[in-house]
């Protein structure tokens, strides 16, 4: 178990270089960050000088080098663009991204859980083909295209609800509903296949044969069993959910972390895109490495393979 | 990030709606404008900013010493009320009294001087040292009395003395430096920063000492919130439900649907922003076909320009034949090569340049695919087959100048809102990184053009170079682009060329 341990966080960290390394020379392939830096307006003496003063004109490995070593301490440098510490910027932002991520995944199991039990209990019934509606409409609709309708209603007609920021709990309404039904079909799925399996097996027909309450049974017996898979791939879209949130934060002006990593992309702000990009993936890494240790643990033959 | 699909079920949704809802201007006096084109403004100090979202900060917060009159580009006394040429390379100007900045910090000689010797001096980092580099000294002659020297005869010095360059307040810069101001601006323009959230939002209020005369004119509302909305359908939902008063950065089939829309004005206001196609006529990509002259001229001939404007760009859009914007200094359009539309004799001029059956060529841009491809059908119809590659901005920029891989391109420049021709064609074709025509004649015409203070030398040489650049073909002149606005109908809003929004000017009827 000790070898397997250290070999998942040898990799665990070779994933983080790979990672970094990518990042790092992609965003120096995509454009020339000294153009960028100094505007539009920039003259070939101003180019080069904002060159000379960021470093640019050093080789990419030697850049790279020292990026690193500051980022193994926690420096991740300061933004291009906004003159301010990269730590500072995501830290004040990383709030709005995951209160966004919590609601959307709470919306999206608080609608996926009781549905998908519903549909379990009555397969091929028409509560069974309203789940499935809900489904494939989640999976079918851009998530664009259904946060624009929702502004159209919620916000341009019955003007109930704000548009753009983050000021209020308001704010979230919106945004939350269309970022976690993206995750509803999933979830949903899931828990009517695990409840259709537990249901039909030996020790529910024990306990209802035992003369316990039809709720018990169901709530206390058959769901606690069939929701573990949902709460494993519920921590995969959370995570997926604080990655993934640009479109959603851009629509609604969210100013999270979703927004920040859309404007320093448009910006070749390196400093923020390689921070974004590296704490997102030791985020999956890390998250990865203990579902393998916990399976490991679980399945003592994993480690042994 | 663009998501078009949405726009017209958000404009139907709003067309549908605002028949039935009465607007009316808002009881404080205040204004809620939707900003977002061109993105956040990383510092709002603005020597260290390099964004053009800048700009129209900077023109709130601060002032000038002289003032260029939007329409007429007539330089009019700002904080300076008059100034004199000592010598070719000095001027004297005599300041304004009784101004004060927004600190309450009394305006004088020495927060002139101070300025101008601070931004010169290139140890302190001002971003765009060509806004800058021109200035030797500032000296103090008395207490409103100052002296500018120039490095070298500049003609362009007012536009920069109208434009870039701000007069900040000495003994607070001094104190607080370019991170002071960004995080407390002070200067004495009509409007007072009241706070700052970086890329959310930037409150003003009316700055209620500015009566001394200026012709900025005074605030016309009391308070001001300019909002950071990144995406455009975001910003006409808000628009439409009452949460905007104006966006500035809608498309052109955004004015048709906003437009129509009770309550609502759109329009499409030209600019001197110039449109051209660029051939790399330098060979520095090795695409033979571009480096020959009939080619070229036969592409000019082969581009229905007007038929572009008319049905893609709209609004106060025209076609230009100048290297440059006709409002410009030394723009001379009587000097440039017109070409008609006329595709037959761009056939036989392929032909005679060796191309009967044309050719494919590598077309690049970095606006709507809709215009290059209104190229591309008009170039496929005398048989050169263009294929289109649509980059980022910065990224094709870097592609052009290190590479130089690009034979044709749509391409524009704003001139940097300068009134002068130095600011676009100068660039263009003075043997610099984004020159693809790199002429002798050419770059030494405009050189003599930037640094004579002799007008009438000037036009000559830049009519010289306008000719050649026209006569070779070096760039295909296409047409002015317009800014698209959306606004409530109540709004009393004017829009101007240079591309600058004067929101201090903007007021309820």
């Amino acid at each position: 178990m000790v070898a397997y341990t250290l070999k998942r966080v040898v990799v665990a960290f070779l994933i983080l270089l790979v990672v970094s390394g990518l990042t790092f020379s992609l965003s120096h392939l995509s454009a020339d960050p000294a153009l960028t830096i100094a505007g539009e307006q920039a003259s070939d003496e101003d180019i080069e000088a904002v060159r000379k003063l960021y470093g640019f004109d050093r080789p990419v490995i030697e850049q790279y080098v020292n990026w690193l070593s500051r980022a193994l301490q926690g420096d991740f440098g300061k933004s291009y663009h906004y003159k301010a510490p990269v730590v500072d910027m995501i830290s004040g932002r990383i709030g709005t991204t995951m209160t966004l991520g919590f609601l959307a995944i709470a919306f999206a199991l608080v609608v996926s859980i009781p549905l998908g039990t519903l549909a379990a209990m009555r397969p091929n019934s028409l509560i069974d083909r309203f789940a499935l509606l809900v489904a494939v409409f989640g999976q079918a609709l851009p998530t664009f295209w259904f946060a624009l309708m929702m502004i159209i209603v919620f916000g341009v007609w019955f003007r109930w609800l704000p548009i753009s920021g983050n000021t209020s709990w308001a704010h979230f309404v919106m945004p939350t509903i269309a970022l976690g039904y993206y995750a509803t079909p999933a979830l949903m799925r899931l828990t009517r296949a695990g409840m259709i399996e537990v249901l039909s097996s030996d020790y529910i027909r024990t306990a209802k044969a035992k003369g316990l309450l039809p709720i018990s049974v169901l709530f206390k017996h058959a769901l606690r069993n069939a929701i573990i898979p949902v709460v494993a791939l519920a921590a995969v879209w959370f995570g997926f959910m604080l990655g993934g949130s640009i479109v959603i934060e851009t629509i609604f002006n969210l100013k999270g972390i979703g927004w920040l990593s859309y404007d320093a992309l448009l910006r070749s702000d390196l400093p923020v895109v390689q921070a974004i990009v590296l704490i997102f993936a030791s985020f999956y890494v890390i998250l990865t490495l203990l579902a393998d240790l916990l399976n490991a643990y679980l399945d003592p033959r994993i480690s042994v393979r | 990030m663009k998501f078009k699909l949405g726009i017209s079920f958000v404009t139907a949704a709003g067309i549908a709606l605002m028949s039935s809802v009465a607007q009316s201007a808002p009881d404080d006096n205040s204004l809620v404008i939707a900003w977002g084109s061109t993105g956040p403004i990383e510092h709002v100090d603005n020597y260290v900013n390099t964004n053009r979202t800048g700009i129209w900060f900077s023109r709130m917060v601060w002032d000038q010493l002289i003032y260029r009159e939007p329409k007429t580009f007539e330089y009019k006394p700002l904080l300076a009320k008059s100034w004199k040429a000592l010598s070719d390379t000095v001027w004297r100007f005599e300041l304004r009294q009784g101004v004060k900045f927004h600190n309450g910090e009394a305006f004088d000689a020495d927060d002139v001087v101070y300025t101008l010797n601070w931004i010169s001096n290139p140890k302190n980092g001002v971003k765009v040292q060509r806004n800058v580099n021109w200035i030797k000294e500032a000296r103090k002659v008395g207490p409103f009395t100052v002296d500018v020297e120039m490095k070298r005869p500049f003609p362009q010095a007012f536009e920069f003395l109208s434009g870039p360059i701000t007069i900040y307040p000495n003994e607070y810069y001094s104190k607080v430096g370019p991170d002071g101001m960004h995080k407390a601006p002070v200067g004495t323009g009509p409007m007072k920063v009241v706070s700052i959230k970086t890329a959310e939002e930037y409150v003003f209020e009316k700055n209620k000492g500015y009566t001394w005369g200026s012709p900025k004119g005074e605030a016309q509302v009391d308070k001001m919130i300019v909002r950071e909305i990144a995406d455009v359908q975001t910003q006409i939902a808000e628009l439409l439900a009452g949460g905007i008063d104006i966006t500035a950065d809608i498309s052109a089939d955004h004015v048709t649907q906003i437009g129509g829309v009770p309550g609502f004005t759109a329009l499409q206001a030209g600019t001197m922003r110039t449109g051209y196609i660029g051939f790399d006529a330098a060979g520095r990509g090795n695409h033979e076909p571009v480096t020959k002259l009939k080619v070229r001229q036969a592409m000019a001939h082969a581009i229905d320009r007007k038929s572009l404007v008319k049905n893609l760009i709209r609004g106060d859009a025209g076609v230009i034949h100048t290297p440059c914007f006709p409002t410009q200094f030394g723009c001379d359009v009587s000097a440039a090569v017109k070409y008609e539309f006329d595709q037959v004799k761009a056939k036989k001029l392929l032909a005679e340049a060796g191309y009967p059956n044309g050719f494919d060529i590598d077309f690049y841009t970095f606006r709507p695919a809709d215009w290059a491809e209104s190229v591309m059908g008009d170039l496929a119809k005398v048989g050169i087959k263009a294929k289109l590659t649509k980059m980022p901005y910065f990224a094709l920029r870097d592609k052009q100048r290190k590479e130089g891989t690009t034979p044709m391109f749509l391409m524009d420049w704003g001139s940097y809102s300068m009134n002068d021709m130095s600011a676009i064609t100068s660039h263009f074709f003075k043997k610099g990184p984004d020159d693809f025509a790199l002429d002798d004649d050419v770059a030494k015409w405009l050189e003599a053009g930037d640094t004579n203070s002799d007008a009438s030398v000037r036009k000559a040489n830049y009519a010289k170079a306008i000719k050649k650049i026209t006569g070779q073909v070096y760039w295909l002149p296409m047409f002015n682009h317009v800014r698209n606005y959306g606004y409530r109908k109540e709004l009393k809003f004017i829009p101007y060329q240079d591309e600058i929004p004067r929101f201090w000017q903007y007021g309820w009827k």
